[in-house]
């Protein structure tokens, strides 16, 4: 099939992109850009996207597609169906499954479904330790054959120093990025909420900062040690910002993410105990969702990940403190995304860039870009119209949305995955 | 700012009180109508407490998922002295439960013809939860919800403050001890400064001292001669046994030399201070017994107005409801009237 989408606004930073033109593709690829179709391509098929935006496929560097167990909400089907109608089409999944994806194993049955399902492009993430538990170190290189591109520990930190500047040398040899959670348990203590004005009013017990910043200090100088190329996951605090700059500034080879949700939400939406605004790491300060928007900005930090946490109903159908944390928002990260441009916080090209050209580069792969011979993984996004998020219209089958009623302006109309059609705006 | 405030999710659509979670949100008249009430229940020769059939044919249920002997049993005296139906249920949480279980051992027991149900629970937030989840004619009443509020201990140190010194409004109060965990200050504060005390300070050492005290309208005291100095009543706040072990504090020894309340300490207070404390004292711990059993101490009145207090609260809720059901039925009625008025202008203009 030969497909010519014609007059979009084709948006890709990874050209540095931003041009009204057609993009032609062919077998599941992109085979050529401008007014000129390329030698010898006739088109079987042509899209009209005049005023329509053209965006790479967005690549998420963590989202949980509940496979295999049943610690979440859904299926590798429901969950990159999800995911393309949010104009995703590459997944990094976490390897806190049931069992733990640490082993060959449960990387190729994530593959498999994911070929079955054939929506997204899913990258399984090995789990550092077995079980995810600190102590024992995984087949790395077994995890590696069998396809993961990075390892993490979830959000379930090494506790041990010294375990963890063992996995940190380990890998460095392998050339793997190894994705840091920051957390000090014993900081942490129990704690459910930022430590701050809302947790002292309602008497939630308190996630200090400190939690997070002593525990990216002791991994920074492991990293370093190490020579590993860390990237650093979902960081919460202003103090971690400046702390990831510096790091940069020494020449260290690290990276790291933001949720998106910590870049619209603070701990004043705890206010009210709604288990929906139940998070980990918690919602911060307006001061660190400021700080975080600012590194953003300025590159500190690279990527933005939707941390889709799809949850059963019940998991969120209890007190604050004792629902599970996390947010559905594979359909919500471009929405959100595109919010903070429409409200002049940041620019496109760097928003776009975050979600697509940096993730992929992190990982080291071909995806996020439009460029040609690269798959064609894209998406239709039309940039007018005001809709609102109802969660029962949500394709996840997670419905934990802590934005349903919110209003965007602009949505995906349609998605291609490899030069398919995995999505269409009201034809599901 | 505007998320702070809210539509009060205990106030029905007349502004009364529908469910009682905290005192934080409300309005003076809301808690001087409660110690007005209380002051009520209480026979002014005898200082004892009256049996009134107020609450016949109600059924109140008091879910305790927290152990608790003091306030299950002046919640049960109170229950019985309105001449409710009471029952009690002791529910183990330690097995992590799921929300639907929860939730169904709470609808269960509303199938039960419960009018009211009195909770404790270990999460903050817990009362406000099942009151998200009741039936709307079903009223919750929270008796402790983690580190959140404990709002009728609350009231009854407010009326005990009131019964001594006439009102609340302009004094000076200290609060020593372990504020950082306690329901039971969290919901003073607030009830204080509805009130309108001249001044909220809280005395201990950091590790038991809140996050962000100007969140809450206080301030903090490490020194408590500094604390204590001048006030009109001194709250004294029991200090758990876990906060030695989880290293918050060195010793009990070493907290009632800093902090503890004796007779020389107490003179520094205002003349009339009077000495609260929400019971059972550690003698020695927070408080002397020289000034625990002495004539400044109010700690053995508190009891007798929690059970006051707690009629008070209950009583105005269950009247409330009658009030609403009344004020619907007048709307509806109102309604039905509409167009018979509309007719008569119709042939008044014709």
């Amino acid at each position: 099939m030969k497909l010519v989408i014609l007059n979009g606004r084709i948006i890709d930073p990874s050209q540095n992109l931003d041009q009204v033109t057609n993009l032609y593709l062919s077998r599941g690829r992109i085979v050529g850009m401008g007014d000129q179709a390329p030698e010898g391509f006739t088109a079987t098929q042509e899209v009209d996207a005049t005023g329509k935006w053209i965006l790479p496929g967005l690549v998420d560097l963590q989202a949980r597609l509940g496979e295999p167990g049943s610690n979440f909400a859904g299926s590798i089907a429901s969950e990159t169906k999800a995911a393309a109608a949010g104009g995703i089409t590459s997944i990094c999944c976490p390897p806190d499954t049931s069992p733990v994806n640490d082993s060959q194993a449960v990387t190729e049955l994530l593959q498999r479904r994911a070929r079955q399902a054939s929506t997204a492009f899913v990258m399984p993430i090995g789990a550092l330790t077995i079980d995810l538990k600190g102590e024992r170190l995984s087949g790395i290189y077994s995890l590696k054959q069998a396809g993961c591109v990075a390892l993490s520990q979830a959000n379930t930190p090494i506790r041990s120093a010294l375990t963890l500047k063992n996995a940190l040398e380990y890998t460095s040899t392998q050339d793997m990025v190894v994705m840091l959670r920051c957390e000090d348990q014993q900081l942490k203590n129990g704690g459910v909420a930022h430590s701050g004005p809302v947790s002292s009013r309602l008497g939630l017990p308190e996630i200090p900062p400190s939690a997070e910043t002593t525990a990216l200090a002791r991994d920074l100088i492991l990293v370093e040690e190490a020579g590993v190329r860390a990237h650093f996951s979902q960081l919460s605090c202003a103090r971690s910002v400046e702390m990831i700059a510096d790091a940069k500034k020494r020449g260290l080879p690290i990276t790291c993410d933001v949720a998106i949700h910590q870049l619209h939400l603070s701990e004043m939406d705890v206010l009210g105990f709604n288990s929906l605004f139940h998070v980990s790491p918690p919602l911060r300060s307006m001061q660190d969702k400021q700080a975080l928007l600012m590194g953003l900005k300025s590159g500190v930090i690279d990527a933005v990940v939707s941390d889709h946490t799809p949850l059963q109903k019940d998991e969120k159908l209890l007190p604050f403190g004792e629902s599970m944390p996390g947010i559905s928002g594979l359909e919500t990260l471009l929405p959100l995304l595109m919010k903070l441009v429409q409200e002049n916080d940041l620019d496109l090209m760097t928003a776009i860039r975050c979600v697509t050209q940096n993730p992929a580069k992190i990982l080291g792969v071909q995806r996020g870009t439009l460029d040609i011979n690269q798959p064609a993984d894209l998406s239709i996004f039309n940039p007018e119209g005001i809709w609102t998020l109802k969660v029962n219209e949500m394709l996840s089958e997670g419905q934990n949305t802590p934005f349903q009623g919110w209003e965007f302006i602009g949505q995906v109309e349609q998605t291609f995955f490899q030069g398919r059609s995995v999505y269409r705006k009201n034809q599901v | 700012m505007s998320r702070l405030t809210g539509p009060n999710i205990q106030l029905n659509e007349l502004g009364q009180l529908h469910h009682f979670l905290t005192i934080e949100g409300l309005k003076q008249q809301h808690l001087i109508e409660i110690l007005d009430t209380a002051e009520s229940f209480i026979n002014p020769n005898t200082q004892e407490i009256k049996k009134v059939p107020i609450l016949r044919g109600k059924t109140i249920m008091n879910l305790f998922f927290e152990p608790s002997t003091r306030t299950r049993t002046t919640f049960e005296i109170a229950e019985k002295r309105l001449s409710a139906q009471v029952e009690s249920l002791d529910i183990e949480t330690s097995a992590a439960k799921k929300g639907e279980s929860l939730l169904d051992t709470l609808w269960n027991l509303q199938a039960m013809q419960t009018d009211m149900f009195v909770i404790r629970h270990a999460q903050s937030g817990a009362a406000q939860f099942f009151s998200q989840h009741v039936a709307p004619h079903v009223h919750v009443l929270n008796a402790g919800d983690g580190q959140h509020a404990h709002p009728t201990q609350a009231m009854l140190d407010m009326f005990t403050i009131r019964k001594h010194k006439g009102s609340v409004f302009d004094l000076k109060v200290a609060i020593v001890g372990d504020v950082l965990h306690s329901r039971v200050v969290r919901s003073q504060i607030q009830a204080l400064s509805i009130l309108e005390a001249r001044e909220i300070r809280v005395v201990g050492p950091k590790t038991l001292m809140p996050e962000s005290p100007e969140a809450m309208g206080i301030h903090v005291y490490h020194d408590m001669e500094e604390g204590i100095k001048d006030v009109d009543v001194i709250i004294m706040v029991r200090l758990q046994n876990e906060r030695m072990t989880s290293a918050l504090i060195p010793s009990e020894k070493e907290f009632f030399k800093l902090y503890g309340l004796t007779k020389e300490r107490l003179a520094l207070a205002k003349p009339d201070a009077i000495v609260m404390h929400p019971g059972p004292i550690n003698r020695g711990v927070e408080i002397s017994s020289e000034v625990a059993d002495g004539p400044q101490s109010v700690i053995l009145e508190q009891v007798t107005y929690g059970i006051a207090v707690r009629m008070a609260v209950m009583s105005i809720i269950m009247s409330n409801a009658a009030q609403l059901k009344q004020h619907r039925a007048e709307q509806a009625s109102l309604d039905l009237d509409e167009p018979h008025t509309l007719n008569a202008m119709e042939e008044a203009n014709s």
